[in-house]
């Protein structure tokens, strides 16, 4: 518990996790209202409101990065070290503490894009959380965010370094899963099973309301269920942050 | 106490620390003296479990520092002042410390006091002048009120007001029964502050001694000599197996040799002499003969 309160006195005594919040919650309610203002044709379904968590994602996989970087950056992990010499017990309190404040962030941004457009839409009939899917498009954001900064959190601990760290996964997740495709014949196959594609299966797919025009909207390929497309994103991030843990245990701090 | 034991650090092809074995004595500041690269920071990261001994082990009270139990109240460290977030205020980097190890925030406004950072609290670290810093790092290290204490080269680029306040800020600590680990590659500074003394250099022990012997053991035989002939002589000391070290005034400084010595081989040769006199050397002369970091006089140098 004492860790819990060291890793959240760190986190919020620098700026950058407050900036990556608030750009966070900005990119991706502002793009929704965006896609709510220009949603004339037809209703606008819940799913459409989720549709720009992706920028969330990015910002607070950022987020995540910077939480370890950081602390490698500025030899603050060696205080840490010393501190703690377990290692492991301090790196698995900044992943609690960074997961459950992404899952905040996640929350807000799921419930504020949705609120938002619930405020900005005239045509409310498709946009009511009625069904177990309508939930899932609104709260899976925060469930996302959550196995997402893990995720960062562990290729940050393996890379150390800021800026390699942040263009890994940025360059991973915005080019490398979607140029995937231009490979022949296996593009596609591989594409589905890649974790941001995964990701966005969880909550964007099998929307079952009908107020978009067929093929309206990014396109949600994936082989698993929703709730399976989850669990293997939490699986490839806990597996990436297990792995971070070993390495930061084993080599010189 | 600390207790090095045939301590080794390689990182690649570097032999960082070679076979190091040392123990540090509670109630005295012990000086770890050595050359730049000498493996100072290195042994004291590994004292502090940082990194991993290639082989060796090094124990505090008899145990490895990863076993302590919240550690910072046995031993504190300020191993490098610029370990700091520098947009966390002082109060917020100690807070943090201070929680780790179970230690009340009262400790953080005692350990502040006591480097009179007290009104400094609240700014951010990243604005702090050097000293500034420094003191910050020490009431990091002071927080747990720690029996051991370990600094490396903590009086590097202060004032000599600086410099005065941790030289007597360490050796209060000692005079508490503290044991202190000092780092320093000044053998000047170390005489003042330390009472025992580790030299190291290329990774290896050179001597583990009071500060008075090492002093007197090093610099006996030097022998300082002026000469027109200076190059002559100077390669024919070399020659003879002596270490000759030219200063700046021209003057060759022997090391090894009696004045009698140095006079009868010159002598021999005709060489004419305008001073011998044998040195009480100065001590960075004596360092760096030991550490065998000295410019040493070579004799293909002489022909010129
Ligand atoms: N992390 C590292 N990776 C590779 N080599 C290293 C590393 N740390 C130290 N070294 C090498 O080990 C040797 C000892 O370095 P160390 O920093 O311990 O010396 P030092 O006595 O503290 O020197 P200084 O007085 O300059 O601080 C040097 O040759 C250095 O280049
Ligand atoms: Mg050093």
């Amino acid at each position: 518990m004492t860790l819990l309160a060291v890793e959240r006195i760190k986190l919020f005594t620098t700026r950058s996790p407050w900036w990556c919040m608030v750009l966070a919650l900005g990119l991706s309610i502002g793009f929704t209202a965006i896609i709510a203002a220009n949603s004339t044709e037809g209703a606008m379904p819940v799913v459409a409101s989720a549709f720009t968590h992706q920028f969330g994602l990015m910002v607070i996989m950022v987020m995540a990065a910077l939480a370890i970087t950081t602390e490698y950056r500025f030899g603050t992990i060696k205080a840490t070290f010393q501190a703690v010499p377990d290692r492991i017990s301090p790196l698995v309190a900044k992943g609690v503490v960074v997961a459950l404040l992404s899952a905040v962030v996640g929350l807000l941004v799921g419930f504020g894009s949705w609120g938002l457009s619930w405020l900005i839409v005239s045509d409310r009939s498709q946009l009511a959380l009625e069904s177990a899917n309508d939930w899932r498009h609104v709260l899976g954001v925060s469930l996302v965010f959550a196995a997402g900064s893990l995720l960062a959190l562990g290729v940050g601990t393996l890379v150390r370094q800021t800026a390699g760290a942040v263009s890994i996964i940025l360059v991973f997740a915005l080019l490398v899963e979607n140029l995937v495709t231009l490979i022949p014949k296996i593009g596609d196959d591989i594409q589905k099973w890649l974790p941001f594609t995964v990701a966005n299966k969880f909550v964007l797919g099998e929307a079952d309301s009908s107020g978009l025009p067929e093929g309206a909207g990014p396109p949600v390929p994936g082989e698993l269920s929703p709730w399976g497309s989850l669990a293997y994103f939490t699986a490839i991030a806990l597996a990436f942050f297990v792995v971070s843990l070993v390495v930061a245990k084993r080599r010189d701090a | 106490m600390i207790e090095a034991i045939g301590l080794t650090k390689r990182y690649g092809n570097t032999v960082a620390v070679d076979n190091l074995s040392f123990t540090v004595a509670p109630g005295r500041v012990t000086g770890f003296l050595g050359p730049n690269g000498a493996g100072k920071s290195t042994t004291m990261r590994m004292i502090l479990g940082l990194d991993r001994p290639t082989s060796g082990k090094v124990l505090i009270d008899g145990k490895p520092y990863t076993q302590l139990d919240r550690p910072l109240r046995t031993v504190g460290a300020l191993l490098d002042a610029k370990w700091v977030h520098p947009n966390r205020s002082a109060r917020a980097h100690l807070d943090w410390l201070a929680k780790s190890n179970g230690l009340p925030g009262k400790r953080v406004d005692e350990v502040l006091d006591l480097v009179g950072l007290t009104k400094v609290a609240k700014r951010r670290a990243g604005g702090f002048s050097l000293g500034m810093s420094q003191r910050l790092g020490i009431a990091g290290a002071l927080l747990g009120d720690p029996k051991v204490l370990l600094f490396d080269e903590p009086v590097n680029g202060l004032d000599p007001e600086g410099i005065l306040w941790i030289r007597q800020f360490m050796q209060g600590l000692a005079a508490e029964g503290r044991t202190v680990l000092v780092s320093s590659h000044l053998l000047s500074e170390m005489a003042l502050t330390a009472s025992d003394l580790v030299v190291i250099g290329r990774g290896k022990l050179i001597s583990q001694s009071t500060t008075t012997e090492f002093v007197e053991r090093s610099t006996e035989n030097a022998v300082r000599v002026r000469s027109p002939h200076a190059d002559k002589l100077g390669a024919m000391l070399v020659d003879k197996g002596f270490t000759v070290r030219e200063g700046e005034d021209g003057a060759l400084t022997v090391t090894g040799a009696t004045s009698d010595q140095v006079g009868d081989i010159a002598a021999s040769a005709g060489v004419v002499l305008h001073e011998l006199s044998p040195q009480r050397g100065s001590l960075e002369e004596a360092f760096m003969q030991l550490t065998g970091d000295s410019v040493e006089y070579h004799a293909a140098e002489t022909g010129k």
